[in-house]
């Protein structure tokens, strides 16, 4: 399965609903989006997770350089994802320490750090 | 003994096609359903290292994936032409982190850095090995099959 996305506004915050697999080839087009989010002035970030498939090291790489991206801008950037086989990748790479990670976009977009 | 041999050119849309008949191989070779996302996201972390390393420094060289089913169990092999894996590093986040995306910046593949990988893979998976050696390096990644999956017709063709 490729790589899908969509993007809606709650709020302040913009959600980026991902599904699919997220690996070395698909990985550009979730940077692009990223990227143009912030570009276009949107820093608070909620990266819905739930229909994600598969995620490799690339995928990482990815969420963590839009998250600097909106640090840069003092925003944020919050994961939703209550899936094992992918919570596992974040904690086996110590990312749980650097992504908040949510169980609902309802629960993320109402967060606040 | 049942062999599965892949050849692939170094590009990133390869890495799914490893992973499908990796899983593929691996389903008719009798392992765990339970098992089976444990392969798919190490073979594709030690794949999309691999295609990474091949595209920047070997780019005429094809990634081997062998995966062999037998009384040692399921075993998956990926050898690369890369520079040499130096050590597995011990804190990733900090790696990640401080360096930016994994990717590089190169736009186009988003190539993964072969150091994390080699970590994630090797925290997937307790009994994957990284041999480092003068052509490259081999990641092998083994998996027990149930005693039934390697039962008379495995031990038939390797007896033979």
């Amino acid at each position: 399965m490729d790589l899908s996305l969509s993007t809606r506004t709650e709020g302040d915050r913009t959600v980026v609903v991902v599904g699919g697999e997220i690996d070395v080839y698909t990985a550009p087009k979730l940077r692009e989006q990223l990227i143009d989010l912030v570009s276009s002035g949107q820093y608070h970030l909620v990266v819905d997770m739930e229909g994600v498939e598969f995620l490799d090291s690339t995928g990482l790489g990815v969420l963590v350089g839009g998250l600097k991206r909106v640090r840069a801008h003092e925003g944020s950037l919050r994961l939703v994802c209550t899936q094992e086989r992918i919570l596992k990748i974040f904690r086996i790479t110590g990312l749980t320490k650097v992504f908040p990670i949510h169980t609902s976009v309802e629960e993320a977009v109402a967060a606040t750090d | 003994m049942a062999v599965v041999e892949l050849l692939l050119s170094p590009l990133a849309a390869h890495v799914r096609t490893a992973r499908l008949v990796t899983v593929t191989a691996a389903r008719r070779a009798g392992l765990e359903d339970g098992l089976l996302d444990e392969l798919r996201f190490a073979v594709g972390e030690a794949c999309s290292r691999a295609v990474g390393l091949h595209a920047r420094h070997a780019p005429g060289v094809l990634v081997r994936v062998t995966i062999e089913d037998g009384p040692a169990g399921l075993v998956v092999t990926v050898v690369d032409a890369g520079p040499a894996a130096g050590p597995v590093p011990d804190d990733v986040s900090a790696g990640i982190v401080e360096g930016g995306d994994l990717a590089g910046d190169d736009g186009e593949h988003d190539l993964v850095d072969p150091d994390v990988a080699l970590a994630l893979l090797t925290g997937l998976v307790d009994t994957a090995t990284v041999e480092p050696g003068v052509t490259g390096t081999t990641v092998t990644m083994r998996w027990p099959l149930p005693v039934a999956a390697r039962g008379p017709g495995a031990t038939a063709v390797s007896d033979t």
